[in-house]
């Protein structure tokens, strides 16, 4: 229905969606696309069983196996019997729910929000739900896309509908443009490290802003997986020419006259002059400096440039506590350069970052070099045909020859429930999203960098500054 | 879901910010399929230190959880509700709430208030201080207060929450009232949106 007053990209796609709205009620949304994984799905498809529902759509939902997966030779068994059993779980339920399945063997099978993109299955002005906080990564393509808990999965299967209230909307806008070595990680980092880990909660965000229209597609989906790290459970970019030019050819976009028709639709969904956001949030892109996250949170990090902060300096009482707790977890003192902090392991890969850019861009930097002696550093692609793409480029043997480890795609050490984890005080370069403590290994110690930096530091055995290679 | 319509007893203060579900329920325990016995492995790696406060005998089985603002950010593992609930817990107070496991707590029936800083801090010190400390979570008149004091706080709810956490109400049985509905909007739907069906064929024979 056409609205006279100005509305957000964030408005029109709820309004599309809206099944029912009553007084008193949360608004009953239509979901476009139901992703599955293993890790998130076995409860609810139990209790579907035990109340007699059906999957009403199994034609909107996917599912794949990735938390769990080993990374290495999958012609052996799964070394751990409960992964291997929950992943049997999710094949069962598959067949009896008649739901299409990408898995281990499958040359499609990777990250849920990597495969998804990649086959042009999220597309602008969907709704994409998934029992998985990262969800927000599919927001690139201008989807309004979140993370759902288990309960959600089964109220999805069984009415392809959630029961929403309305979020609050936040403009972030990041205007001008990135410097030499700053990349869409930095730019999502420093967003997080001005909002604060709960900034975002109740709301929406749009991305808006030069920096954001000239990046590629997948460095959109690296700012929007991350989005959930701000508190916000969606972030979302207005779909352009980039978003048409990504999808075009791919597997489950529309072909021919139904092409043209998309395009115009998806033309449409862009915020409309006049329209008004709950919150404003304002960059500026010269500014951002490559990122490390010094502590336990993924807004407690710096600029490369700069030191390991003092918890009295914080802004609050909560923040110094904090800092404090996080410092004491992470073994640093305040004061120190991050530049002189030596690294022990270093992870390559995820939903944020274990894409065919991400590691066209870190290749660069390796080739030629080798790792440190003192780390160990290994390659994790998101998904079976980025894994496929890089070895047709040949990255794979520039990492090889680094003395890179070159793995099967999954989640692997983004969440270590695989056997890919730190040990209890190994320190990690990471290109994953989430810091937390003992989120990669019990005891383990995790800083977040983009893809180049965590390449350099490969190298290097300590942070280094990306800017200052070549 | 069950039915909350009040909650009594006295509270586990656990005094800190931004408290993420890996914390709550670390990774490893994510791997069972059943939906029950998740509440041992609560705060998993937090309690090997002895003085983590659900260690505290004096708080055991307490029904309500305190703790500061942005509670249950990151993952969306509905496991962190269900490990909480485990433990006896049925209301938690803290300033903020992470968005996924508040609406993870509205399915269960663990029922989430928000207070201001300054409320939270006075409970939890008092719960410091006086561990038998009785209080009242009243969803009904939505209200918090501590017994033999005249403190009192009232504190918001979803009206929809309200209501079915009064009735124990199951929000898939509510939609499923409205199925006519859901119907007639897929019937007028765009057709645009790609169907995963073409992915089918080839993808349900696993080895
Ligand atoms: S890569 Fe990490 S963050 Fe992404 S879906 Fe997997 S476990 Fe979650």
């Amino acid at each position: 229905m056409a609205s006279t007053t100005p509305q957000t990209i964030i408005e029109k796609i709820w309004d599309e969606h809206l099944v029912r709205q009553h007084e008193g009620e949360p608004d009953l949304l239509y979901i476009d696309l139901h992703l599955v994984h293993e890790v998130t799905s076995a409860q609810a498809f139990e209790s579907l069983r035990m109340t007699d529902r059906k999957a009403r759509r199994p034609d909107l939902t996917i599912a794949t196996v990735d938390h769990n997966v080993p990374t290495i030779d999958r012609s052996l068994p799964n070394p751990d019997p409960l992964s291997a059993q929950q992943i049997d779980v999710l094949r069962e339920n598959c067949k009896e729910f008649g739901i299409p399945l990408w898995d281990i063997f499958d040359l499609r099978q990777g990250i849920v929000h990597i495969i998804s993109p990649e086959h042009g299955l999220t597309q602008p002005g969907m709704t994409i739900v998934c029992g998985d906080s990262h969800t927000s990564t599919h927001g690139a393509l201008g989807a309004l896309a979140f993370g759902i808990g288990t309960s959600e999965v089964e109220h999805v299967l069984a009415t392809q509908t959630l029961t929403q209230s309305t979020p609050k909307t936040m403009s972030v806008e990041v205007t001008g443009t990135l410097g030499r070595g700053v990349t869409p990680k930095d730019v999502v980092l420093a967003v997080i490290r001005k909002i604060g880990v709960d900034g975002g909660i109740g709301h929406v965000i749009e991305y808006r802003g030069q920096v954001f229209r000239d990046m590629s597609m997948e460095g959109r989906m690296t700012v929007c997986n991350m989005t959930i790290e701000g508190g916000a459970r969606a972030g979302l970019i207005a779909p352009d020419e980039t978003t048409f030019a990504y999808l075009k050819g791919r597997d489950f976009a529309p072909a021919g006259a139904a092409w043209d028709e998309a395009v115009a639709y998806w033309r449409s969904l862009t915020t409309d002059e006049g329209a008004t956001f709950d919150t404003y949030v304002e960059l500026r892109g010269e500014e951002i400096e490559p990122h490390v996250t010094w502590g336990t949170t993924p807004a407690q990090s710096i600029g490369i440039s700069q030191a390991v902060p003092k918890p009295e300096d914080a802004v609050s009482p909560w923040a110094r506590e904090t800092a404090e707790r996080s410092l004491k977890y992470m073994d640093l003192r305040a004061g120190t350069p991050i530049q002189q902090v030596a690294i022990d392991r270093v992870f390559l890969g995820s939903c944020t970052n274990g894409r065919i850019e991400d590691l066209r861009a870190a290749a660069a930097i390796v080739k030629g070099h080798h790792v440190a002696a003192t780390v160990k550093a290994m390659v994790v692609p998101g998904s079976g045909l980025v894994k496929q793409q890089a070895e047709r480029e040949g990255l794979d043997a520039v990492f090889k020859d680094a003395g890179f480890e070159w793995r099967e795609p999954g989640c692997s050490m983004c969440l270590g429930m695989n056997p890919d984890i730190l040990l209890p005080g190994e320190r990690c370069a990471s290109t994953s999203n989430r810091n937390f403590e003992g989120r990669q290994g019990a005891g383990g110690r995790t800083h977040l960098v983009s893809p180049e930096m965590a390449a350099a530091a490969a190298i290097a055995g300590h942070f280094v500054d990306v800017r200052d290679i070549k | 879901m069950r039915q909350v319509t009040t909650v009594t007893g006295n509270a586990i203060p656990l005094n800190r910010a931004d408290v993420d579900t890996d914390q709550i329920i670390p990774k490893q325990f994510l791997k069972r399929i059943e939906r029950s016995g998740f509440g041992e492995f609560a705060f998993f790696d937090w309690r090997k230190d002895p003085d983590f406060i659900t260690n505290d005998p004096r708080y055991k089985g307490a029904p309500i959880m305190l703790a500061q603002q942005n509670f249950g950010c990151g993952s969306s593992r509905e496991h962190a509700v269900w490990a909480i609930e485990d433990m006896g817990v049925t209301a938690i107070i803290a300033p903020s709430f992470g968005d996924i496991f508040r609406v993870n707590c509205s399915k269960v029936g663990l029922v989430t208030v928000e207070l201001p800083h300054e409320d939270v801090n006075y409970l939890i010190s008092r719960m410091e201080e006086l561990p038998q400390t009785q209080i009242v979570v009243d969803v009904a008149s939505q209200t918090v207060s501590v017994t033999g004091t005249d403190w009192k706080r009232q504190f918001a709810i979803d009206p929809f929450v309200k209501h079915r956490l009064l009735n124990g109400l199951d929000d898939i049985g509510l939609t499923l009232q409205h199925i006519d509905v859901i119907a007639e909007f897929e019937a007028t739907r765009s057709t645009l949106k790609p169907a995963t069906t073409a992915a089918f064929a080839d993808t349900v024979k696993t080895p």
